[in-house]
């Protein structure tokens, strides 16, 4: 009886943690006038789409999207690339100080985005840039890289010595060992780095909010969040606008599932 | 020999850096000394700002929240989290099958894979005052976002909900370096549940305790989308954090001396609370 107790104890609980999602996926599929007859819990009549259609219309969902997945997109590759050059010189060149710029590294990932936003801000203003999805690609693949560039040096440097010795003899430049080398070796870190850094850029919030302030540019979670609670959304909207919020993000969770549950570890020194 | 020439891959860094992160970073700090509304010449005032901010009751308010949301989202995760991955790691796999273990987990975690802001979103349907769920379905009509007495208390539990996942997947990642033979053998002892939670699975994922309490701290300190998103800091400043404290005289009330001042301040508790942590561990570790 108590081996079946805690089991018990711990399903309540998923159940807990999941019923939120199951309140989403039910009553986004219902018309307004079920939802107000049958309550919440009610299984819906039929799959009345008219809700989600609305509201993907009534903020352009799909430009949306494109704007989260140019992005986040941009910036993975743009943070591994940067990342990649900084660990190639202080995980394998082993240049000076290069401790010091771990650490500068460090502190720069864990500055509050509140003690840059509005110097950027007035920069963005004074070189037209503001409004724009260049500039926030620009920052975020600099905050990424901060991260990017203190995990992969401590991966770089264990790369074996002898490899790149024996490229150097063949007259292989550092530029050449790089690329042909160095990358193609450290391809499974580099993926995990790239999903991680898509996913971190999609789920961001304050920055994207302060500079993408037009419709044509915002972010899936800008888009959602400024909504929420609007005075024009009825109840079956607002569910349908929070499905919108949780399909993009689960679907990204169970197409990069291993490398996650793999990664989450290395994500956790973040 | 070979180690020369390395330096000239940090130039791209060194530019982007400096431009996005040093040179903003020291910008905010200087106008924090400033009187400025965003446009013209700031007014150089000395410390007035941090005068004025240490004379702030809605400052030190923000400050408390953001110690409950420490709370919600750091200490009670953690907690709790340890003595999940605990049962599951030590108990539900073994009774009921490794598979029963990774579902429950993965049911723990499914918060976490949303973006913060639609976390709120998700909320604020289900708690809204005219047609949330939550009210219909318990035939209440609590406003558990617009009372002042409750919202601080609303939002915690909605991060609770939020958090709890992060901490159970690392704990028992860590939990895979144990050596089986070490509960095993302390088993055949008789240990009881509770005695190898304590002498075993404590001592063991010590370090991932550390992390994750550390991360969880950050993020609260932080805090911003959910608040956004949730409250904006109401009903009355019940749910004010400094970083919404910031943006709202950024960006609303264009006092921008005073908000670059308690930026400053939020960054200086995260960087301090960050080398304690780090401390701390390496003498413990």
């Amino acid at each position: 009886m108590r081996r079946y107790s805690l089991l018990a104890a711990l399903i309540v609980l998923a159940f807990v943690m999941l019923f939120p999602f199951l309140l989403v996926g039910l009553n986004a599929f219902k018309s307004p006038a079920e939802y107000s007859s049958g309550g919440p819990l009610a299984l819906p009549d039929g799959i009345y789409l008219d809700g989600i259609v609305a509201f993907w219309d009534r903020v352009d969902f799909g430009r949306k999207l494109w704007n989260s997945l140019l992005i986040s997109g941009c910036v993975a590759v743009g943070a591994v690339a940067l990342s990649v050059l900084n660990a190639y010189a202080l995980g394998i060149g082993r240049v000076r100080g290069r401790l010091w710029i771990l650490v500068v590294f460090l502190v720069a990932n864990t500055l509050p985005q509140e003690a840059l936003v509005y110097p950027l801000y007035y920069l963005a203003k004074q070189v037209g840039l503001y409004d724009s999805r260049l500039f926030v690609i620009l920052i975020f693949v600099v905050i990424q890289a901060a991260f990017g560039t203190y995990l992969l040096s401590a991966v770089l440097g264990r790369f074996p010595a002898e490899i790149l010795e024996a490229a150097a003899i063949d007259g292989a430049s550092k530029w050449r060992a790089l690329w042909r080398i160095v990358v193609p070796i450290s391809r499974p870190t580099l993926s995990v780095l790239l999903i991680f850094f898509f996913i971190w850029t999609w789920n961001e919030f304050f920055l994207p909010l302060v500079f993408l302030i037009s419709n044509d540019n915002q972010t899936v979670p800008v888009a959602l969040g400024v909504l929420q609670g609007d005075r024009l959304m009825d109840a079956t909207m607002s569910s349908a606008s929070a499905l919108l919020g949780i399909v993009p993000a689960v679907v990204f969770f169970l197409i990069f599932q291993r490398t996650l549950t793999r990664g989450i570890t290395v994500g956790a020194i973040k | 020999m070979r180690s020369r020439g390395y330096w000239l891959y940090l130039i791209p860094s060194l530019v982007l850096f400096v431009g996005v992160i040093v040179a903003p970073f020291l910008m905010n700090v200087a106008t924090s000394f400033t009187r400025w509304s965003g446009v013209g010449t700031p007014e150089w005032i000395g410390f007035e700002n941090y005068d004025r901010l240490l004379k702030d009751e809605r400052f030190w308010a923000s400050f408390q929240h953001n110690v409950a949301l420490i709370l919600a989202m750091a200490v009670v995760p953690t907690l709790l989290g340890l003595v999940l991955a605990a049962a599951l790691f030590d108990y539900i796999a073994k009774k009921f099958g490794p598979r029963t273990a990774s579902a429950l987990r993965a049911a723990f975690y499914l918060p976490q894979v949303l973006p913060v802001a639609i976390a709120g979103v998700v909320w604020g349907w289900l708690l809204h005052p005219s047609y949330g769920a939550v009210n219909e379905i318990f035939g209440i009509d609590v406003n558990w976002l617009g009372d002042p007495s409750i919202a601080l208390a609303t939002v915690m539990a909605i991060m609770v909900w939020f958090q709890l996942g992060y901490p159970v997947v690392i704990f028992m990642a860590g939990l895979q370096r144990v050596d089986p033979a070490l509960y095993e053998a302390a088993e055949i002892d008789g240990a009881s549940w509770w005695r190898r939670f304590w002498h075993i699975t404590v001592p063991q994922i010590r370090p991932e305790f550390f992390v994750v309490l550390l991360t969880c701290t950050i993020a609260a300190l932080k805090v911003f989308g959910p608040i956004f998103v949730l409250t904006r800091g109401g009903p009355a400043g019940a749910t004010m954090v400094p970083s919404y404290f910031s943006y709202l005289n950024f960006f609303q009330r264009v006092n921008v001396g005073y908000g670059s001042a308690i930026a400053t301040v939020l960054a200086l508790i995260i960087v301090v609370v960050t080398f304690l942590f780090l401390r701390v561990q390496e003498r413990e570790t």
